[in-house]
């Protein structure tokens, strides 16, 4: 029989593993950005410009230069130089364009730029003085409101790295659409979201004394982070480090550098001492957002629901500087079989920041328009919306012409509508009450890539037996440090707690920025593969010992548990690990091991998480009010590695899905071109008053090509589909087919 | 956020005389609107009178049979203090509906009175604001106005006065008592906060020198048919788009009296006595209901985002009379709306 108390103590992937830097997080002794000292620290106050777009005619910094304690106010009358080329300028994730740069001229792009940095002995006296930098204006006639625009729209001419363009037509959609005797037509929009992490954008950079720079910065990626200041300011690798041990959620904000940490960073150099800058709530809406998009998807269908035509046209904004893009109406012709499908994406400049990757960028909206669509579509046929999908069911790609690694959407929609009751639905709208509230249920499908990126880590042993695995990759809230240990204490047969997991740093093996939900699947296989060589290293240094049990058998004939390295086939023959380091007459051994995409795989194959999402709202009619009372969110991502974090992350995306469904829209004035709503008390997210119940069903999904590890990750699932799931429900109970989100009181009474 | 000098009063009269000196000064209770409001470089005292030691923080009876509530009662004390609870169940529930927990720790009675609009420009140094900066514009007459007011707007301004609280209290037809240089007074609620005509900088008719001291509540009994209902964007912690307080004594089918004031509609809580007027001698119903919801929406005026709460008015009128006729109030745990 099993011994429990071993199992518990020595944890196997795939175990619901509590958070290893929990504790941490809790007692406050995790320190963010903003939180880390030196000794003649200065802090940097971002004074925020107030038009859309023109010229600074002048700035007066005087009145601010004279408040006690102020060293410097930087303003781009004063700036140091810094790198000439747009290309120092691009991060790892940059969209094709002229990347912003902080108080480079007097020229204003949008509302809200940064246009002068006050760095004073303390916070107070810099923010006491960022309210007496006066600028004047000469401003230009600006367009932010994308209606204006729409008109005007292009094929953004170059193509950002990593975000496939539409494919090319198959079949001929538009006569497909035309004889179709079912079709759909319809627009879809979603308000402009900001990412609005808890904790704000803050950058500390330590200077030493011979102008090292240690920098902690919150971002998704201490290398990306790192580049982009050797590259800007012209200075060594090997004398910036750049440390992100703690981010306090970051949803996609994260993935390029803000604009805090090029002025620390400058005022830092410029004044040869240590800068702190913390950016405040509301200049959190003064950086990227999820970009407003019009979205037309056309569907038509035999009379039982097969689809024949699919065409789905987007139209989303960008700055005037950057093309930002992001995969929006690629989904429409990968989810559902149909051999007649055209999908376009357009661009149009309007003056705002440049937009970004905001959890599942460009699935978020695309899905939520589609699986709306297919829902209209369904009633338009007369078929069960669940009975849709699996009619149109696709097995394999054909946007790529590829089959899928694995695909268990099937077992999604049947466990999801199994625990939801789904049989139970009555088809018709307003068909359902409890008391005076109309009842809707209503369902989606989820779906977003699955892929790893080139990841490399380190494992290390101490001769006290103690493993460490480290990689540069960052955990943005989503535990990539109990993955990392659960993949190091599984690979060695260790107690969690003799596992110590270390990232986000630059001067770790390199990984790429933390996003895409590809940190966990690459990460952890990048730490199997070291965990590997580092086992073959103790392997053969033990068969050296004198005495040695392993003498006569191979790297296969031995097993590793409990701290030991014993021989297979008698466990009674081992050796301790640190025993083995100590042999070396070394502290420790360590070997690097790495993760990669198998190109051979990619030619045949892709890999894709799927979801099916059923949600019950409650609704108030007369008063237009909307409860989420239920969800079920059945996943497919391969295998699960910690249950437990995976639930949380399905929660999270399921929760800030709510908030775009119901909540989240931050409000642009287009007479001031300036977002208006920047603060947590006007800008809704969900609290817990708004969140029942939800239910997260992980399906068996084995997956032996998206990975080594044969995990697929599961960051961003959570979000795709369940914005439609939440409308779709809201229809089903009212009868009113709300295509605009967020859906507020004013849109249920309209 | 400007530097300023602080000042701690021990008594009320140390508290009127440090602000009759320095007439631009703030008077500092719980602070949890005043701080934000300095942050934001909106209020700029140059001096700040911390008030939290005066001996104002209890409920007291008055000899008319009601209470006077103490200016430093904090928002959760006044909350679940028994004898609100039980004999002011309206007031109760209004303050419970508003703000968080920690938040109602924190703010006091006379604050909460003083809390200003949430008006988004209000707020933004970087854009005009009548009230803020007079004559300088107002934007949110023709831009992001969802949340602005539909009722006793000008145009100079149209912003709205944010509390739950002193909707209760306007319905439940409080005093306000005030301490100021030519000595103490009371103000009838009605007439505490103002419409913003052609001064929106002003959103009292406090003078300057006033420190507030208390609240006093009638001894009248709604207990049997009151309800606070409070529609907003999310279930818990926002600014209500619409709340309506109403409160009815009913008998024998008949309303006997009526109280009904709504908030989030316009610069002050906004009672209709007009509409309590038609309620009395009324049968409970629908038709009653409608009935003084149009008459309370007789003036009122959408400016294009903030049209719909026309309509919601209406409807949450109607509804609120109704909880309130059936005894049922609306539960502020319970998010289902009764």
């Amino acid at each position: 029989m099993a011994d429990t108390a071993t199992l518990i103590g020595r944890p196997s992937i795939g175990q619901p593993t509590r958070r290893v830097d929990g504790p941490l997080k809790v007692s406050g002794g995790a320190r963010y950005a903003g939180e880390y000292f030196a000794d003649d620290l200065l802090h940097g106050y971002v004074v925020s410009g107030s038009i859309a777009k023109g010229r600074i005619l002048s700035i007066d910094t005087s009145a601010a230069m004279a408040i006690p304690g102020v060293v410097e106010v930087f303003t781009h009358e004063n700036r140091p130089r810094t790198a000439w080329f747009d290309s120092k300028y691009q991060d790892q994730v940059a969209p094709p364009g002229s990347p912003f740069r902080p108080l480079y001229g007097d020229g204003i792009l949008y509302s809200g730029q940064p246009i002068a940095l006050v760095v004073a002995e303390s916070f107070e006296a810099a923010r006491d003085a960022a309210a007496l930098v006066k600028a004047t204006y000469a401003p230009e006639e600006h367009i932010t409101d994308l209606d204006a625009v729409k008109g005007q729209s292009y094929v953004p001419p170059k193509k950002r790295s990593g975000i496939a363009p539409p494919p090319e037509p198959r079949g001929d959609a538009e006569a497909a659409f035309a004889k179709a005797p079912v079709k759909v037509h319809e627009t879809y929009r979603v308000a402009v979201e900001h990412h609005n992490p808890m904790e704000p954008f803050a950058t500390t950079v330590v200077r030493d004394a011979g102008g090292k720079l240690t920098i902690y910065d919150k971002t998704q990626g201490s290398q990306n982070a790192q580049a982009y200041v050797t590259g800007v300011f012209g200075l060594n690798q090997s004398d910036v480090t750049v440390v992100n041990a703690f981010v306090g959620g970051a949803f996609g904000i994260g993935l390029r550098p803000q604009h805090q940490l090029f002025l620390a960073v400058m005022a830092a150099q410029a004044l040869e001492r240590s800068v702190r800058v913390v950016l405040t709530r509301d200049q959190m809406f003064t950086l990227s957002y999820r970009p407003e998009t019009i979205q037309t998807l056309s569907l038509g269908s035999a009379p039982g629901g097969k689809l024949d035509a699919i065409m789905h046209h987007a139209v989303a904004g960008t700055s005037h500087f950057e093309d930002y893009q992001e995969v929006v109406v690629n989904w429409a012709g990968l989810l559902y079989g149909c051999d007649n499908v055209k999908l376009s994406y357009e661009l149009a400049k309007i003056d705002t920041y440049t937009p970004s990757d905001m959890r599942a960028p460009g699935a978020t909206l695309g899905v939520f328009a589609l699986e709306s669509a297919m829902d209209e579509l369904a009633y338009a046929a007369g078929v069960d919306p669940l009975q849709l999908r699996l009619t149109n069911y696709a097995d394999f790609d054909q946007n790529e012409d590829k089959k899928f690694t694995s695909k268990a959407l099937i077992s999604c929609y049947e466990q999801g509508a199994e625990r939801f009751g789904w049989s139970k639905r009555s088809a018709e709208p307003r068909s359902m009450r409890d008391g005076h509230e109309l009842v809707g249920w209503g369902m989606a499908t989820g779906v977003w890539e699955a892929k790893i990126n080139k990841t490399a880590a380190r494992a290390s042993l101490t001769e006290t037996g103690h493993l460490e695995v480290s990689s540069a990759t960052s955990d943005i809230g989503t535990g990539t440090y109990t993955v990392m240990a659960l993949t190091g204490a599984d690979a060695f047969g260790l107690p969690i707690e003799h596992v110590t997991a270390r990232l986000g740093d630059s001067s770790l093996p390199t990984a790429p920025v933390e996003g895409g939900s590809w940190a966990a699947a690459s990460t952890s296989s990048a730490v199997v593969d070291a965990c590997d060589k580092l086992k073959q290293a103790l392997f053969k240094q033990a068969q050296s010992m004198p005495d040695s049990p392993f003498g006569n058998v191979d790297f296969d004939g031995v097993a590793f548990r409990d701290g030991r390295m014993m021989l297979a086939a008698d466990e009674g023959s081992s050796v301790k690990l640190g025993e083995i380091v100590r042999s070396a007459r070394q502290h420790r051994m360590e070997a690097e091991g790495s993760a990669a995409p198998d190109s051979a795989t990619q030619k045949e194959y892709v890999s894709y998480t799927h979801s099916a999402i059923f949600v019950e709202v409650k609704v108030d009619e007369e008063l237009g009010v909307v409860r989420v009372t239920r969800i079920v969110n059945a996943v497919a991502a391969g295998k699960i590695l910690n249950p437990k974090a995976a639930r949380s992350q399905i929660l999270g995306g399921v929760v800030m899905a709510m908030g775009a469904a119901l909540e989240e829209e931050t409000f642009a004035d287009h007479n001031l071109g300036r977002f208006m709503n920047h603060n947590f008390a006007e800008y809704h997210v969900p609290v817990n008053a708004d969140v029942q119940d939800i239910d997260v069903i992980f399906v068996e999904e084995p997956d032996d090509k998206t990975s080594p590890i044969g995990a697929k990750g599961i960051g961003e699932i959570g979000i795709v589909g369940t914005t439609a799931a939440i409308a779709n429900a809201v229809y089903h109970a009212t009868g009113k087919r709300i295509r605009d989100l967020p859906i507020t009181i004013d849109k249920i009474l309209a | 956020m400007k530097r300023f000098d602080y000042v701690r009063a021990n008594d009320v009269g140390e508290a009127v005389a440090a602000l009759a000196a320095s007439p631009a000064a703030r008077i500092i209770a719980g602070g949890t609107n005043l701080v934000d409001l300095m942050k934001y470089d909106v209020e700029t005292p140059e001096r700040v009178i911390d008030i939290n030691r005066l001996p104002l923080n209890t409920i007291e009876a008055t000899e008319s049979g009601g209470l006077k509530i103490g200016a430093l009662v904090s928002n959760a004390d006044l909350a679940y203090d028994s004898r609100i609870a039980e004999r002011y169940p309206l007031l109760s529930s209004a303050l419970l509906a508003g703000a968080s927990p920690q938040l109602r720790n924190l703010a006091t009675t006379g604050g909460n009175l003083l809390q200003r609009t949430r008006c988004y420009y209000f707020y933004d140094t970087g854009t005009p604001c009548n009230k803020r900066e007079p004559g300088s514009g107002c934007p949110a007459i023709e831009g992001v106005n969802r949340i602005h007011a539909i009722l006793g707007t000008s145009d100079q301004c149209i912003a709205t006065h944010p509390s739950d609280m002193c909707v209760a209290m306007a319905a439940l037809d409080a005093k306000v008592h005030v301490i100021g240089p030519g000595g103490e007074r009371t103000i009838a609620f009605e007439d505490f906060h103002r419409l913003p005509g052609d001064m929106p900088e002003k959103d009292t008719n406090l003078q300057p020198g006033d420190l507030i001291t208390a609240v006093e509540l009638p001894a009248e009994d709604f207990t049997a048919h009151h309800s606070y209902l409070k529609l907003r964007d999310r279930q818990s912690y926002a600014f209500a788009l619409v709340s309506v307080a109403a409160a009815l004594k009913i008998e024998d089918g008949r309303i006997t009296q009526a109280r009904l004031a709504l908030g989030g509609v316009a610069h002050k809580p906004w009672r209709d006595t007009e509409a309590e007027a038609m309620l009395k001698n009324s049968t409970p119903g629908v038709a009653s209901f409608s009935a003084a919801a149009a008459k309370v929406l007789e003036t009122a005026r959408g400016y294009g985002e903030n049209s719909f709460k026309i309509d919601l008015a209406r409807r949450a009128i109607v509804r609120t009379l109704k909880q309130a006729a059936d005894g049922t109030p609306q539960s502020q745990t319970d998010k289902r709306i009764r």
